[in-house]
């Protein structure tokens, strides 16, 4: 067997535990921690669409949450108004996507740079954050929903299943969708990085100027990375509006879009399973640090991102790999060592 | 009449706070060539220093003019050195780590002073132009604001640190060649930068609320124009300064301020797509 068929099986592995452990979860936790635990899953997709765009795209984007806090929105507007959630989740990715599309075209055709590109995502959060939060006013209404500015929307209608309003997702149920939203587009964001299409965004990741010698078009691919991402960001707002049954402003807010850009720091860029485990991490120590009174988590997250920059740009899983991978190579290099003396022990005799 | 010249006051006040918010970032940006984006939180120190020492019983006066600036130029100076001078190239980590920074400072000043809006009374009084009124410090910002960049440009043109600096920002090795070391240019002009930072966040004290996270509603904007205008310091900085300014006023007037705010970004954006190196890249392109 050789390493690449042993890779494939451990992949295949892993993913039948991961499914696994969405299967039994249910039994084995309390409510509360499983409520918990649903977020996680939401937000570990909306790393996953930083950590496709930024580390396999190249687009440093700082302003994930606005897609992630339009896909809420809509869910939430669509959801009141339509009495059903099945057309709700589709306009909760295909309106961040959209906007992903128009907000991409500026930047990606305008050929701005890196520093730039970071710049505007910024700023379009911040202005979301702006407008949404003045929304307050009665007249500030898409149909039967009010936007309720910085109040939020409350009450928003859960999930139902596909098609059956009267039917809606109990929490344990919604931890299934949740958990399975985040092992599907594991999956489908593996497979689209196997296709033509990803290795083409890697190079153009690697080398923008040669790829666009060769013939790729960097704009549009990039774009196309930009707005998958975007429509990923938006279902996790969708999944995460559900789990609280609740909007605000504060998801467009500064703090969540820098916490995005340290889980993925912190898992490893480059990587799909980085983010999300960086991502799990950061928000147990995040929970953890809410429960006391000495640090403010602003300072602590300040202070591990600073930390990841200087000292381990590469983050956590590189780092094991790359570990595990010396590890590896020392063991074989002993063995080796052993194979050869006990050959020349033999040839002696 | 008396609709236009209260309109027009209101124009010249927001081209005169952008122009105050962006020059500490201009600098740093066109010089440095990376984006610090603590610059919301040094503008934050800024105006916290104007409170806390003007509450103990310093002149206004010079808490804003004084303290504040000296305050976040030698924070900028630790920091400088602690953090952003092994980034150096870098430009991606650099906006990286500052950001961390940003969350740092926040959370520190949280810490110390609480989440509670703080503030010192706006000196000056008011006059009135017919049935409108308006208030004399708005005045004070627009004179301040065509003064720092008259210094700046003064400082830039006419004097030997003004000539180091330009030769360092055209060419670093050809510089060093000759006998300037770029990463003590570097550090003097993060020094600079932060500290107008800090004098416009004292300027600013008075007329908005004091609090940890202020520095979020200024930095959108302050990073806006600074694209929008480009790699020259001065006119970049002015002539972005100016047309967002207008933009903003005058929708904000037609509208309301968040609208205003929304327009001027979507301005911005469409400027960017048209102009993608910025107004002084197009235009004024030798300029300062």
């Amino acid at each position: 067997m050789t390493g690449s068929h042993l890779a494939k099986l451990a992949q295949a592995a892993a993913l039948a535990a991961a499914i696994a452990a969405v299967a039994v979860m249910p039994q084995e936790v309390e409510i509360f921690d499983l409520m918990q635990y649903t977020l996680f899953a939401a937000m570990a997709i909306l790393a996953l669409s930083l950590g496709f765009i930024w580390g396999f795209g190249g687009i440093l984007s700082f302003g994930q949450t606005a897609f992630f806090g339009l896909g809420a929105y809509a869910y939430a507007v669509a959801a009141i108004n339509f009495g059903d959630s099945t057309g709700a989740v589709a306009l909760a990715v295909l309106v961040p996507a959209g906007f992903a599309l128009v907000l991409g075209y500026f930047m990606f055709y305008g050929r701005i740079s890196d520093v730039y590109l970071g710049v505007i995502t910024l700023t379009v959060t911040l202005i979301l954050f702006n407008l949404v939060n003045s929304t307050a006013g009665d007249e500030y209404r898409i149909g039967a929903a009010a936007l309720g500015g910085f109040n939020g929307m409350p009450s928003i209608p859960g999930l139902n299943a596909p098609g059956n309003p009267d039917y809606v997702l109990d929490p344990e149920e919604l931890w299934f969708v949740t958990g399975g939203a985040l092992i599907l587009v594991y999956v489908l964001l593996r497979l689209l990085l196997a296709s033509r299409f990803g290795r083409v965004a890697v190079a153009i990741r690697e080398n923008e100027t040669r790829a666009a010698l060769l013939g790729y078009d960097p704009r549009l691919t990039k774009l196309a990375v930009f707005v998958v991402g975007g429509g990923i960001a938006g279902l996790a707002g969708c999944l995460y509006a559900n789990w609280g049954a609740f909007v605000s402003p504060t998801i467009f807010s500064l703090a969540l879009s820098a916490e995005i850009i340290i889980w993925v720091t912190v898992g490893g860029l480059g990587t799909l399973i980085g983010p999300v485990i960086g991502c799990v991490l950061i928000q147990y120590l995040v929970a953890q640090i809410g429960t006391q009174q000495a640090f403010n988590s602003n300072l602590v997250l300040g202070v591990i991102l600073i930390a990841f920059v200087l000292l381990l740009r590469k983050g956590l899983v590189p780092t094991a790999q790359d570990l595990g991978g010396r590890l590896i190579a020392l063991l074989r290099r002993r063995a080796g060592r052993t194979a050869e003396s006990l050959g020349a022990l033999k040839e002696a005799e | 009449m008396e609709l236009a010249a209260i309109l027009t006051l209101d124009v010249l006040n927001g081209v005169a706070s952008l122009i105050l918010l962006c020059t500490g970032l201009a600098i740093i940006f066109g010089m440095m060539r990376i984006i610090n984006l603590a610059h919301g939180e040094f503008l934050m120190l800024g105006a916290y220093a104007t409170v806390v020492s003007a509450n103990a019983g310093v002149n206004i006066w010079v808490a804003m003019l004084v303290v504040a600036p000296l305050f976040v130029g030698a924070v900028s100076l630790v920091v400088e050195r602690c953090l952003i001078r092994f980034l150096y190239g870098r430009l991606v980590d650099t906006m990286l780590a500052t950001w961390g920074l940003s969350l740092f400072i926040v959370g520190l000043v949280t810490t110390i002073y609480g989440n509670t809006i703080q503030g010192v009374p706006t000196p000056l009084g008011g006059f009135s132009i017919g049935a409108y009124r308006s208030s004399l410090y708005t005045l004070f910002l627009v004179a301040m604001a065509a003064l720092l960049l008259a210094a700046v440009w003064a400082v830039l043109r006419y004097t030997r640190l003004g000539l180091i600096a330009r030769a360092t920002m055209q060419n670093p090795n050809m510089a060093a060649a000759l006998g300037v070391s770029p990463n003590r240019v570097y550090m003097a002009t993060f020094a600079v930068g932060a500290a107008i930072t800090g004098l416009a966040g004292g300027l600013l004290a008075p007329v908005s609320g004091v609090v940890p996270t202020m520095g979020a509603a200024y930095v959108a904007k302050a990073f806006i124009t600074v694209v929008g205008g480009g790699s020259a310091i001065l006119a970049g900085t002015a002539s972005a300064a100016g047309l967002f300014g207008f933009i903003n006023q005058m929708a904000a007037y037609l509208t309301t301020p968040v609208f205003g705010e929304v327009t001027l970004f979507v301005s911005a954006i469409i400027l960017i797509r048209v102009l993608p190196q910025g107004i002084s890249g197009r235009f004024f392109g030798r300029s300062l």
